[in-house]
């Protein structure tokens, strides 16, 4: 690995914010939308449910981490479709930058777009509804670990799908976490599921991860073997996204599509 | 032979798009590829830049298969330019000059890069945003970026389409001053006759997938009986 060309990439990505205003409030308008929605519907769930009772945020942190994942994963596929948006896909794709190189670039600068957009919102429901994610304490590191890796891979079966099939692949990008959320068990306990769906759902790492925020808030006990078991599941789906990902970029030069990608 | 393109093919599906092609080049030689839309070039460079897997033949490298390199080993020797694939718009010149330098590894790069920007006489327009440029901007700028590097091996397509005849002349003037003091080997896929005529030692010349001729462009000319090159590839591309 090279980090001088890994910063590089990285370096071009951060021109691209630094240089709109525009995109910068992009990037902290939607998640701070959706801090202002969830809390108040979480503010309502507070005072009326008994499930909920006494237990304020629950559901506004799993707003947040939930958000965390989703930003992670648009970020990453941001990232990629703005080469094939610029034509400047041959440019990258012929300069002596390896492939992992590449992935390494783009997980590592998607967190950057993903805490732009994310810190000002976790900051604005501190004194705006008396939530903070870091009540849940060290754990929250590696929630946030479990989720990032899960959200960038999401972001590379995405790109590799924009690799096999080019620029049309693009609004899979956007439909990607939907899809996993009703199994995600965000805001719901596991068992609201019907018994097949929970088998698919406990080999999501999303369901440990909220099942632990969940019982780390109610109950103020932490379980790190399901924490443990929420990060061993995510390297398990990361390395299977990079394994998607070559094997995409090696079909793409089978098929000559990287050499006219874009719009 | 510093360049040896062997039994090239490549196949989509049912349909080849290039046919067993063999030709050689040259050390800081300039060769022409020429030949109608949908003839194979653009295929030939997108192999030679390891962009497209062939499905048979072999491209060598003083005589080393290209696969036997590492990727970015054979990669930092190459460089491309095309009208067609442009640097990323919302970015400036320099900060795309900076990021291709850094790419390529570029040792004094702030030096490179002022260097190149002086002879491309793009540095008046050097903080503006690269989608913000004219079409002839753009080309030196991605001409700029193409030669950042100092490569041996540039492939250029099209390098001036679409630009006014001034703009034209002076990147074809570029391209001949750079390549009489530096050591480089050009590719270079054009359409316009004349600056095939100006700029290559010899040409190629391909229909469907083929190379139906090749020499240098008096013989050629001499060859099919006609008075210029124009003619002669309209010759070829119609036989």
């Amino acid at each position: 690995m090279n980090f001088n060309k890994i910063y590089a990439l990285g370096l071009r990505h951060l021109y691209l914010i630094m240089n709109s205003f525009p995109r910068v409030l992009d990037l902290i308008y939607w998640p701070t939308v959706q801090i202002f929605l969830w809390g108040f519907i979480s503010k309502f769930f507070t005072l009326n449910s008994e499930y909920y009772n006494n237990t304020v945020g629950i559901i506004l942190t799993a707003a947040i981490l939930y958000d965390f994942l989703f930003r992670a994963s648009i970020s990453f596929n941001m990232m990629f479709l703005e080469e094939i948006w610029s034509r400047n896909f041959t440019n990258l794709f012929i300069a002596p930058i390896k492939i992992r190189e590449i992935i390494a670039a783009l997980t590592i600068t998607a967190i950057l777009r993903t805490l732009i957009g994310l810190i000002p919102a976790v900051l604005i429901a501190i004194p705006l509804f008396g939530v903070s994610v870091l009540s849940l304490g060290m754990p929250l590191i590696f929630l946030l670990l479990s989720l990032y890796l899960f959200g960038v891979t999401l972001g590379l079966l995405v790109t590799s799908g924009l690799l096999r099939y080019g620029p049309s692949f693009e609004n899979i990008a956007w439909a990607s976490l939907f899809f996993l959320a009703p199994l995600g068990c965000i805001y719901y306990p596991i068992d609201i599921l019907p018994l097949s769906l929970q088998i698919i759902a406990k080999g999501l790492p999303l369901v440990h991860i909220f099942e632990e925020m969940r019982s780390i808030l109610m109950n103020n006990t932490v379980n790190y073997l399901n924490i443990f078991k929420s990060i061993s599941i995510s390297v398990i789906y990361f390395i299977f996204g990079v394994i998607i990902f070559y094997i995409s970029y090696f079909g793409a030069k089978k098929r000559g599509t990287l050499i006219n990608m874009g719009e | 032979m510093f360049i040896k393109i062997k039994d090239l093919t490549k196949n989509y599906n049912n349909f080849c798009a290039v046919n067993k092609i063999n030709f050689q080049i040259e050390k800081n030689k300039t060769i022409g590829l020429l030949g109608p839309n949908g003839c194979g070039k653009t295929t030939t460079i997108g192999m030679m830049l390891g962009l497209v897997t062939p499905t048979e033949g072999e491209i060598l490298i003083e005589n080393k298969s290209i696969r036997s390199f590492k990727r970015d080993d054979i990669l930092k020797r190459f460089n491309f330019a095309s009208p067609y694939v442009e640097l990323p718009k919302k970015l400036t010149v320099k900060q795309n000059l900076e990021i291709y330098g850094r790419l390529y590894g570029i040792k004094n790069l702030n030096e490179r890069m002022n260097e190149i920007s002086s002879d491309l006489d793009i540095k008046n327009f050097y903080e503006r945003k690269t989608g913000e440029l004219s079409s002839g901007q753009k080309n030196r700028v991605s001409l700029a970026k193409s030669l950042i590097n100092k490569p041996e091996i540039l492939l250029l397509d099209e390098p001036t389409a679409s630009l006014d005849p001034d703009i034209g002349d002076f990147i074809r003037s570029y391209i001949q001053e750079y390549k009489k003091n530096n050591r480089i080997t050009v590719l270079l896929a054009s359409h316009n006759m004349s600056e095939v005529e100006r700029l290559c030692d010899s040409v190629i010349m391909m229909r469907k997938g083929k190379i139906i001729d090749s020499g240098s462009c008096e013989d050629l000319i001499k060859k099919h009986g006609r008075n210029n090159l124009e003619e002669t590839f309209l010759k070829l591309a119609r036989s």
